[in-house]
């Protein structure tokens, strides 16, 4: 990245595709489909993650979120979200797949509440099966280097530790960790889960995420469109900071003013 | 096997049970349902039933499907 002028030159690959933003935005708990639908347009992500439910077969013409979010302008990342064994995922991304197509997954196998933190054993079987089925798999998993180079070596095409526990909005709660899983990744880490503002989204791309995924910092937000257009920035704002590379903290003052040349 | 007209099966749909006629493809149930099949996917009996085979594949007694769709999420 040395000589880098501008972030328009910066992108990121997952599992062969490039992508310029890097945001990852979920489109549940909004308001309506039109919320959803302004707010994903003003976080500039290219990437959506989307749940897989039973149609409501009362009501087969309600309006679908695929007439909203298009997965012509979007990538949809399907997820497992409400999966609590390895079965129940990889039948919910079959499904998935025979939808829309798509063998680009998110796989998260959650424990139960009130933390839903990632259950490893539960999500190791779940990877093991989908990769086996020609899944690519992006891995929702918890802050531990041995988990995240295990799925890695597995052949998870990205590894996505948790900042803090899904919708809590407590940000990067343990960022030396998720610093520590960066540093020897080899495939792309992202922060998923925990960030609450823009503040903590920069702070996760400052570490060194190649990208971050949030849902619920921007659909619980006051302004959820203008949540958005904050998270983008602080995203682009977090990535041009880490490849900036930060000036080193001191405990004591370092003027910035020169000393020479003081009236006396 | 012959069947008298009007002849109907139980099966059970998203945890729902239901009567459809007796020798009626997935499409058919699809259609009757007002489903785009476009937008949605089906699992019978824990099996995906790839779309391309919908017209093929006729309801049994018994089937349990699934039929989704992609919503919000995270």
């Amino acid at each position: 990245m040395d000589g880098m002028q501008n972030s328009t030159d910066d992108t990121w690959e997952v599992a062969g595709r490039r992508f310029r933003s890097r945001l990852i935005v979920g489109t549940g708990r909004y308001k309506d489909l039109e919320e959803t639908a302004a707010a994903i347009q003003a976080s500039g992500t290219e990437i959506v993650t989307v749940a897989v439910r039973r149609v409501n077969l009362s009501d087969p013409k309600a309006p679908m979120l695929q007439d909203y979010v298009s997965p012509k302008d979007y990538t949809y990342l399907p997820n497992t979200a409400g999966c609590h064994t390895a079965s129940e995922a990889v039948r919910t991304l079959r499904l998935a797949r025979e939808a829309g197509g798509w063998n680009l997954v998110k796989l998260e196998v959650l424990g139960p509440p009130p933390f839903l933190y990632p259950d490893m054993p539960g999500t190791f079987e779940a990877a093991e099966a989908l990769i086996k089925d020609g899944f690519e798999v992006m891995v929702y998993c918890a802050d531990d280097p041995l988990a995240a180079k295990r799925l890695e070596e597995m052949g998870c095409v990205a590894v996505m530790p948790l900042g803090a526990p899904i919708g809590s909005g407590l940000g990067v709660v343990n960022p030396y960790m998720i610093g520590n899983i960066i540093e020897q990744a080899k495939v792309p880490v992202l922060v998923d889960a925990g960030v609450g503002t823009a503040s903590d989204a920069t702070y996760a791309m400052e570490l060194g995420c190649d990208a971050v995924l949030l849902n619920s910092a921007i659909a619980h937000a006051r302004n959820p469109v203008v949540m958005a257009r904050a998270m983008k920035a602080a995203v682009e704002a977090g990535r041009l900071a880490h490849l900036a590379g930060r000036m080193p903290r001191r405990v004591a003052a370092d003027p910035s003013s020169p000393l020479a040349g003081l009236i006396r | 096997m012959l069947r008298a007209m009007g002849e109907t099966i139980q099966i059970a749909i998203n945890g729902e049970g239901r009567s459809v006629g007796a020798g009626a493809t997935v499409a058919a149930l699809l259609a009757e349902l007002g489903l785009d099949t476009r937008k949605v996917a089906v699992e019978r009996n824990e099996e995906i039933v790839p779309r391309s085979t919908y017209a093929a594949q006729a309801l049994a007694e018994g089937d349990r499907l699934e039929i989704v769709h992609f919503i919000g999420g995270g």
